[in-house]
């Protein structure tokens, strides 16, 4: 029997070992949700599945009817539409700055230490400052996840930046580039795919800003339709939101690396 | 004409004399192989040839100027590792040159522009050996295609010189014997003058027109850097005998122990 550090498991049982988790959760959800449903029906802690899929049936397929908008479609549109704005800010300008920082040092030595300093502010200390200046609408939402992801990109992309051979540059310079050349042909497009890798890790985080600021000032959004229904402990809403929140991240995601595969495979060659 | 003269160079790293007293001239066409222990200052004078370094005294002349003090296009390199792009295709590495030449603000070149370049640098691939590659990624090829890429890459810019920094150092010695051949025949068809450097004592006895040793003159035990490395050795290559290759690997094997314990 071979050691179990040396024990991998085959296409079949890595996938019925990842799911198992998953069920266990549903089985243990079903089993406690049952058992608080059979000692007072209108329990609203842990809904049954069927109470879940009638909330969610509803908010997605049914009017609202103060508004006539179909909920869920609409809250999913809003927050989309914030994350991506965010976001492609974000990373827009990381871009920028990441490779500027990274590849010319006068450049980096005006502007290193000030994103440093801005990157230990807690973003969400900056709320309350978003809400005043930008006010109650869009642009404060969309400013907190651009402040609180930019910092983090630039960093890592003028990290990233930073671990250019420097081999590859003087090699540029001897086939003749200026510094502008060196930047459009050798470090913008090897910083592409480690932007997507950055993009994705900020997701998280862009997430999270985005929830608090719906939560806190909105009239929309996947953030403001929970922390609006947990007045009512309507958790045959909360939850299936929150697990269509993570789909969406998941996808996001797995769009994001699968076109970095496709786009950039001499990145993804060299590391696999 | 003479391309390259060192007067007098020196290099120190603070109290550290990594060269001293350098005096040499290099004509046109001229292959010269350069060999040293590690710490012997073998890369520190490649990087003043490139610009990266510059000399602490003395001077160090291209065509009677001043070297200029960093990398340009006089100077072509490869390097042992890295020296191709790694997101470009073996065409558009080769094609790069040309690019940066003929589109100073975008660095890509469209139409008709594009195809000629292309197919210069479909020709000298061909030269290489790397005909079959062509839209390879550099990930795709092994070690000794990288290489030969490499060269093709920095001979379409027909650099004055070219700089090869132990460029075969990391490959196996029946695709190293294919790559001096290749280097050999490039050399004497484009009239290159050529510097390489190299841990390989053997290497630089056949390879090329000549033959420098960087060594330690003067070497005190207890303070390695007090005394820089010369030229000990200037031969030409061919005229020469195993009696010599032996008194030259006895001398740079007791240098490297006392500098690398």
């Amino acid at each position: 029997m071979k050691k179990l550090i040396n024990r991998h498991p085959g296409i079949v049982s890595r996938w019925a070992l990842g799911l198992l988790p998953f069920l266990l959760i549903a089985v243990i959800y079903t089993a406690a949700s049952t058992a608080r449903l059979e000692e007072n029906p209108n329990d609203k802690l842990l809904p049954s599945a069927s109470a879940m899929a009638d909330a969610m049936h509803r908010m997605a397929f049914e009017p609202s009817k103060r508004t006539g908008d179909y909920v869920l479609w609409t809250d999913t549109a809003a927050s989309l539409q914030r994350l991506a704005i965010g976001v492609g800010l974000a990373a827009l300008v990381g871009l920028v700055f990441g490779i500027a920082n990274g590849a010319i040092p006068l450049f980096r030595a005006g502007l290193s230490p000030l994103i440093t300093g801005i990157s230990l502010v807690p973003p969400m200390a900056m709320l309350p400052i978003l809400f005043i200046a930008f006010g109650l609408e869009e642009l404060a939402k969309v400013m907190l996840i651009f402040i609180g992801i930019t910092p983090f990109l630039i960093r890592d992309l003028q990290q990233r930046t930073e671990e250019i051979p420097e081999e590859q540059i003087i090699k540029m310079q001897t086939l003749g580039a200026n510094t502008w050349q060196i930047i459009v042909r050798l470090v913008w497009p090897q910083i592409m795919p480690r932007l997507i890798a950055a993009v994705r890790l900020s997701l998280g985080s862009a997430w999270l800003f985005l929830i608090a600021a719906e939560a806190i000032a909105a009239t929309d959004g996947l953030g403001y339709r929970i922390f609006l229904v947990r007045r009512y402990l309507a958790m045959d809403v909360i939850l299936p939101y929150v697990v269509w929140i993570t789909l969406l991240a998941f996808v996001i995601d797995l769009v994001l690396r699968r076109y970095s595969a496709w786009r950039y495979p001499w990145f993804h060659g060299r590391t696999a | 004409m003479a391309t390259l003269e060192l007067k007098s160079l020196w290099k120190e790293y603070g109290d550290d004399v990594v060269l001293e007293r350098l005096n040499a001239t290099v004509e046109t066409g001229e292959f010269v192989t350069i060999v040293g222990a590690s710490g012997c200052g073998k890369t520190t004078f490649l990087k003043m040839l490139l610009g990266t370094e510059s000399p602490t005294r003395g001077e160090l002349l291209l065509d009677g100027k001043p070297i200029p003090d960093e990398p340009d296009e006089t100077r072509g390199i490869v390097f042992q590792r890295y020296s191709v792009l790694p997101h470009l295709t073996a065409e558009r590495n080769v094609m790069l040159a040309g690019e940066l030449e003929s589109s100073r603000f975008l660095g890509h070149t469209f139409g008709r522009m594009r195809l000629a370049l292309r197919n210069e640098a479909r020709q000298m691939l061909e030269d290489v050996g790397l005909g079959h590659a062509m839209h390879k990624y550099p990930h795709e090829l092994s070690g000794g295609m990288q290489q030969r890429l490499a060269i093709a890459q920095a001979l379409m810019k027909k650099p004055r010189i070219l700089l090869l920094d132990e460029p075969f150092g990391a490959l196996d010695p029946g695709i190293r014997r294919d790559m001096h051949k290749l280097v050999l025949k490039l050399w004497r068809e484009q009239n290159l003058t050529v510097f390489m450097i190299t841990h390989d004592l053997e290497e630089g006895f056949f390879l090329g027109t000549r033959l420098w040793v960087f060594d330690k003159d003067r070497l005190d035990p207890q303070a390695p850097g007090a005394y820089g490395a010369r030229i000990t050795y200037d031969l030409p290559v061919g005229r020469d005998d195993a009696h010599t290759l032996d008194s030259i690997a006895d001398r740079v094997d007791s240098t490297a122990r006392a500098l690398n314990d």
